[in-house]
């Protein structure tokens, strides 16, 4: 029994083959997406704002179709042991990939309209956490399309930091706010900019610890380093 | 009656895990063939334990051991221990007829005999305990009735066992097995001759009888492990690789070896 034992039928292993390669495709669109939506917000880029807002319904469809191959496999093959965890996890992992491009329409959207703002707004925290998220999609993605379970744990642990600038970029923008109400427009749209690139480093991680279940058969801790407080952010008293 | 809470912990089986049979250290020999190698492994009461494994595995010679079939055949022979509620049933002074009473067997292919319905299940019971007709009609009727067979064949007790369908004779062979009330009920691939639906009924049937009985069931139908047993045991090459709960053997198997045979990526 060599270690990258094949499956006797090989119709199923190139099934099993066929189902990574669609994840893998996928997941290039999404990352890709990701990368044009932080880049059309940071340069002011319309256009390329709205072709990553259509892009939107390719990503859509590639969910669908990955989730009928994969219940197809589950009904034909009835996989067992780690082929089961891998088609589990396929579907699972698409459904994270799918919210992870529905955050980047929304973040172009947004990028549209702050555009139109005739007053001007902080966007270095913002770039930041996109840098991190950027890295963080990318690594775990990675790790899908190589079953790596070290760099699932990585950024699993590196979703923490992301917390943490999500913290300071939503304290700054609220002092922008109370500085002057005029700013508040573009302030508001940054900070549904700022909880989606949250939620696109929680939808990362969820990744990675499906990387690491469909791999080991076992799940990471329940808990894991968290550091978003913003939930329990006070306004600073205005006098 | 238990009460329902007694009842469900029976029914998820966390506390009915007594052991009812333990071997320990089991060396099986055909003449010079080594079939079991130093092989240890417990079966709970009131469980269902399947062995799963390739041909020549030693899993059907390990059900063999469990009542002594081997004796019939010379140069077979079993080292070490297999504790039976703590007694050594491979101890050459048992009683074999006691045994058999004790652990019944069904096979892969029904083997009614040339009898009535009602003379086949009460062929195993007359051998051991007299009983007068109407405790023995009692018998047949619980047991036909454990085998989710009574219904089909009340009307026709005293018909040819050899009249009814393959499905039905293999369920009159659990009666006629459960009827002697063993402690274990040993299956060797019980539905391997039997079509989709005969299957499902005995699979049924197999749920049904471990709230009662120890169940040892040796299946190549890794969807049949799954489906009715609570624990599984594989076999490769005379050893016991691996043996765990059915949903942890199914969804993450700790050995390699395991994982290599149920995805079907053996050899």
């Amino acid at each position: 029994m060599a270690d990258d034992a094949k499956h006797i039928v090989s119709s199923f292993e190139q099934d099993l083959a066929k189902l990574r390669d669609m994840i893998a495709v996928m997941g290039g669109l999404v990352e890709t997406q990701f990368a044009d939506a932080a880049r059309a917000l940071l340069s002011g880029d319309g256009d390329l704002a709205t072709i990553v807002v259509e892009q939107d319904v390719k990503v859509d469809a590639e969910e669908r179709a990955i989730e009928q191959f994969a219940i197809r496999l589950l009904a034909l093959r009835q996989p067992v042991a780690n082929d089961l965890r891998q088609i589990v996890s396929s579907i699972k992992i698409t459904t994270d990939l799918e919210r992870v491009g529905d955050y980047a329409a929304n973040m172009a959207k947004r990028s549209l309209v702050l555009n139109q703002s005739k007053h001007s707004y902080p966007l270095a925290g913002i770039a930041q956490m996109a840098r991190l998220v950027q890295e963080n999609l990318k690594s775990t993605i990675d790790a899908v399309g190589e079953a790596d379970i070290t760099k699932a744990v990585a950024v699993w642990r590196a979703d923490q930091m992301v917390d943490e600038l999500y913290n300071t970029i939503f304290r700054e923008l609220i002092t922008y706010m109370m500085e002057d109400a005029r700013n508040i427009s573009a302030c508001t749209h940054l900070l549904f900019v700022a909880k989606n690139l949250e939620r696109i480093g929680d939808h990362a991680t969820n990744i990675a610890e499906l990387v690491y279940y469909a791999a080991t058969g076992e799940n990471l801790p329940e808990l894991r380093p968290k550091g978003d407080y913003s939930a329990s952010f006070i306004a600073p008293s205005g006098d | 009656m238990p009460d329902a809470t007694t009842r469900m912990v029976l029914e998820t089986g966390t506390v009915s895990s007594d052991t009812r049979i333990s071997i320990k250290n089991l060396d099986f020999y055909y003449g010079a063939t080594h079939a079991l190698k130093s092989v240890s492994i417990d079966f709970p009461d009131r469980r269902a334990t399947a062995m799963i494994g390739p041909s020549g595995c030693g899993k059907s010679t390990l059900l063999r051991v469990l009542n002594r079939m081997y004796d019939l055949y010379p140069g077979q022979r079993a080292e070490g221990e297999v504790l039976l509620d703590g007694e050594n049933i491979i101890a050459a002074n048992l009683d074999l007829n006691k045994l058999r009473r004790r652990v019944g067997m069904v096979f892969q292919k029904p083997t009614p005999f040339p009898k009535s319905i009602y003379d086949n299940v009460a062929f195993g019971f007359r051998l051991h305990e007299k009983l007068s007709r109407a405790e023995s009609d009692e018998r047949v009727e619980w047991s036909l009735t454990r085998a989710a067979l009574w219904d089909e064949v009340k009307d026709r007790l005293s018909s040819s066992a050899l009249g009814l369908s393959g499905g039905q004779q293999q369920r009159l062979c659990i009666a006629r097995t459960i009827a002697v009330r063993p402690q274990v009920i040993l299956l060797d691939e019980p539905t391997s001759a039997l079509d989709p639906i005969s299957t499902l009924k005995v699979e049924e049937l197999i749920d049904e009888l471990k709230r009662d009985f120890t169940i040892i069931i040796v299946t190549h139908n890794m969807q049949q492990a799954a489906r009715c047993a609570d624990r599984v045991a594989f076999f490769y090459l005379g050893e016991l690789v691996e043996v765990g709960e059915s949903t942890q053997i199914f969804t993450a198997p700790h050995e390699k070896r395991t994982q290599e045979y149920i995805t079907g990526r053996f050899g």
